[in-house]
């Protein structure tokens, strides 16, 4: 039967693979950010399994704000990475080194 | 029997299309990946019973943001080939940091199961009769609406900030002025002048 477990199983390797992908494609932000989107998702298969087999709405409740930072955050990061590659024509971001910061 | 099966392939298809994202050499293809994702994952919302979720991440995601991202994607004009030179170097230390992640997720979850941890009283439980959607909006309007509303508040920011970052105004274009077509007069716009035959009138 299913549980509990499974679903904190398939967020957790979601999770996993978020970070993964942060980290393989380092040069690429459009990716990056997706990463991040699968990365909520996990937290939000969390959220609602949690939810759910506790049988506390509290959950879905959060999951729903979590949905909208992350559209908030989804549409500012693709917005200054359109006015960045405005700027330099490139989206390479490992070498964002104009600020000297 | 049939929701274990459905729970599999929607779990198999979620992770698949997860891998398939973060490892598309075409960015576009990442995105279609992460557009099934949502909708596997959206499916495993719909198993356990969270329907509105469900509808939320399709219409939100699906017909929102991951629309945002193809947009970006197409409309951005990167020679994506050469952003993938540096894979080779970054997998040893990202693999590393992944199996380090999943190990310590799997003793949390072990460690759960194991139980011990008591988590008091549940701060708003699940009502039986009413539906999710319902609940869902009880609570919503109710004990979260401050935070509801605060959630509004992030969504008007992010929308103002987004469309002033991408605001340019151009040097090459003349756009149409309002208020100067507001503030114009009919005196300052026509004269009227009574010319004698046969001189023509002065401009």
């Amino acid at each position: 039967m299913i549980g509990l477990g499974h679903y904190l199983a398939v967020g957790a390797i979601l999770f996993v693979l978020g970070v993964l992908g942060i980290f393989l494609n380092r040069k690429n932000v459009i990716i990056i950010l997706m990463a991040i989107e699968l990365i909520l998702l996990s937290v939000n298969i969390n959220l609602v399994a949690f939810s759910a087999f506790l049988g506390d709405m509290t959950g879905q409740v959060f999951a729903m704000f979590v949905l909208t930072v992350a559209a908030a955050e989804a549409a500012i990061g693709l917005a200054i990475l359109v006015i960045y590659f405005r700027n330099r024509g490139t989206i390479a971001v490992d070498d964002i080194n104009q600020m000297r910061g | 029997m049939i929701q274990v099966f459905v729970f599999y392939l929607f779990a198999i298809l979620v992770v698949a299309s997860g891998v398939m994202t973060i490892g598309s050499r075409n960015p576009v293809h990442s995105v279609l990946w992460l557009i099934l994702a949502f909708f596997n994952a959206a499916g495993l919302f719909l198993l356990i019973g969270a329907e509105f979720l469900a509808f939320l991440l399709v219409i939100v995601y699906v017909g929102a943001v991951a629309v945002l991202f193809l947009f970006v994607v197409m409309m951005l004009d990167v020679d994506f080939a050469e952003l993938r030179a540096g894979i080779a170097r970054y997998w040893p230390l990202g693999f590393g940091l992944a199996g380090i992640l999943l190990a310590e997720i799997v003793l949390a979850v072990l460690a759960w199961n194991a139980g011990g941890l008591d988590t008091g009283r549940r701060p708003a439980e699940a009502a039986a009769e009413v539906s999710n959607i319902e609940a869902l909006g009880q609570l919503l309007y109710t004990r979260y609406l401050f935070i509801f509303e605060a959630a509004g508040i992030v969504l008007l920011v992010a929308m103002v900030g987004a469309i002033v970052l991408t605001r340019r105004r151009r040097s090459d274009v003349r756009p149409q002025n309002v208020s100067s077509q507001v503030r114009r007069r009919p005196g300052e716009a026509i004269r009227n002048v009574q010319p004698p035959v046969g001189q023509g009138v002065e401009l």
